[in-house]
């Protein structure tokens, strides 16, 4: 997974290439090719309409730790997504770059739950199958509610076991050592943790209706 | 009153040491509590990435498991990490404040012979430790005050965002208060709950080892001896990847990072196998904190 370096570690020709790139890919998006709604369902999820009140201020792209590594930053998310840029919303690293570390959610001056918006846009994005090809992110999401829906809870050297198996296996050579220290201090547990009553979570997590796609 | 524990997962693989440290604490303190019983994974924040109804049903089977297992009028449940912390108090507050959310998770919930009535209490360790407990009990039972040892607490976002529980979301001192009362100095610093980026250094591990790295070299700056964490994530990424971050980024960061209730238990006079210390990277030598003076010369 190739990242852009951060704005402010980046040289000069280094911008001056990233700025050109931006220019040649740049196009025209027409009115019929949006979705318009959009901004209205997501908003719909994402507990109140508040989203639809965003003035643009910034904040949330200013507070977030995590804001010059993503593609657009929180408050164009934000923006995108009442226009209805769909695609573009859903294919976005920014989204699966969120942390969920609330400073955007508690910083808001219009009360926007910034936080749950984005986990709307991951879920939606996951149901779509939209989410960048490799990304370990959202597989990683994905191998965590298999995980959690076969055992009930979660045995963390399996979960990174079947992310780098459907991620890129060599690293598991990488994290080898980190992996031995770790055992050899018995923080890693090579036996399954699960629940006692399989039957009941089991109940719980499958017998409702899977929600429509937005 | 009896307190309710869920350990969660992460408490039984990578921060082993906390549920050590702590459970020792706890029954040094003599407070009460027990476990709750087959308790399940909260879901984390993976799981509201893909099923968020799942997610909501994941968590409240915990507090309907909750309201089984006690008859008291309000639970208290003790979340030690920050990630369980959250996502069950969103769970409780989400259902409190949606009868949407509320009935459709009810209606899941009933279909397992489950229900939930709202009486349960999600509480964090540290909160339970200062305002339950309380500071000036707390300096009775310590044996060894942690004289001239510099902490950085660091708070993490979870614990402290987005509800208000029990201290600030951006400059919480509930920690540095609970150091001050072990006999130790905390160090001010304004990263103490700017995030570590999760669980980002095992995706994309560029971005998770800058963020640690801001972390470190802050905490290092303002003259920490040692940071001390409250969550298992928090503790494994700037602990598991110190060396990581030196070679990558040509620094010689040597910090140690421990759990709060770790050097709790140092005060009280705990051994190092019951806290959990051989699990650290950075073994810290109790003798030289504990030094018969009460003085301590650079020991971490």
């Amino acid at each position: 997974m190739h990242l852009p370096t951060p704005t402010s570690v980046r040289s000069e020709e280094e911008s001056h290439k990233i700025e050109k790139m931006k220019r040649v890919i740049r196009r025209i998006k027409f009115e019929s090719e949006l979705d318009l709604n959009f901004g209205e369902r997501v908003a719909d999820r994402a507990y109140g309409q508040k989203l639809l009140s965003c003035i643009q201020c910034g904040t949330c792209s200013a507070t977030c730790p995590l804001a010059h590594y993503m593609d657009y930053t929180p408050r164009k998310i934000i923006a995108m997504t009442r226009e209805g840029f769909k695609e573009e919303v859903l294919n976005s690293l920014t989204i699966w770059l969120c942390a969920s570390c609330y400073s955007c959610y508690v910083q808001c001056p219009r009360q926007i739950h910034i936080t749950d918006v984005m986990y709307t846009l991951k879920r939606e994005a996951i149901q779509m199958g939209f989410h960048p090809k490799r990304l370990p992110i959202p597989i990683l999401a994905q191998e965590f509610y298999k995980r959690v829906l076969k055992d009930g809870r979660n045995t963390e050297s399996w979960l990174l076991v079947s992310l780098y198996v459907r991620t890129n296996p060599f690293i598991m050579l990488r994290e080898a050592i980190l992996g031995l220290k770790l055992f050899l201090r018995g923080r890693l547990t090579i036996g399954r943790e699960h629940v006692k009553r399989r039957d009941q979570l089991h109940t719980i997590l499958e017998h409702k209706k899977k929600e429509a796609p937005l | 009153m009896r307190y309710l524990y869920y350990p969660g997962c992460s408490l039984r693989s990578t921060g082993r040491a906390y549920e050590e440290s702590l459970l020792a604490v706890l029954k040094a303190l003599d407070i009460p509590f027990e476990e709750l019983s087959d308790w399940n994974c909260c879901g984390a924040t993976s799981y509201v990435s893909i099923d968020e109804t799942d997610a909501f049903a994941l968590a409240a089977r915990n507090l309907a498991l909750a309201e089984l297992q006690s008859s008291d009028s309000t639970i208290n449940l003790i979340a030690p990490c920050s990630a369980c912390f959250l996502v069950l108090l969103k769970t409780e507050r989400y259902l409190e404040s949606y009868p949407h959310v509320r009935e459709k998770i009810n209606s899941t919930l009933d279909k397992a012979g489950l229900h939930y009535h709202g009486r349960v209490n999600v509480r964090h360790p540290l909160d339970v430790f200062v305002n339950d407990y309380g500071l000036e009990n707390i300096s009775k039972h310590v044996k060894y005050p942690l004289k001239g040892l510099k902490v950085a607490s660091y708070y993490g976002c979870q614990m402290v965002r987005p509800f208000k529980t029990f201290d600030h979301s951006h400059y919480p001192e509930t920690m540095d208060r609970l150091v001050n009362a072990l006999g130790a100095e905390h160090v001010d610093w304004p990263l103490k709950t700017r995030c570590c980026g999760g669980s980002l250094t095992g995706t994309i591990q560029e971005a998770g080892l800058r963020l640690n790295r801001l972390l470190l070299k802050e905490a290092e700056k303002r003259g920490a001896d040692i940071m001390l964490t409250c969550c298992p994530l928090c503790q494994h990424n700037l602990e598991c990847y110190q060396e990581r971050i030196n070679r990558k980024f040509d620094e010689e960061i040597n910090m140690p990072i421990a759990f709060f209730t770790q050097l709790m238990g140092v005060a009280l006079g705990l051994s190092e196998k019951e806290l959990g210390m051989h699990r650290l990277f950075k073994m810290p030598s109790l003798k030289q904190i504990t030094h018969p003076k009460g003085e301590m010369v650079n020991a971490w």
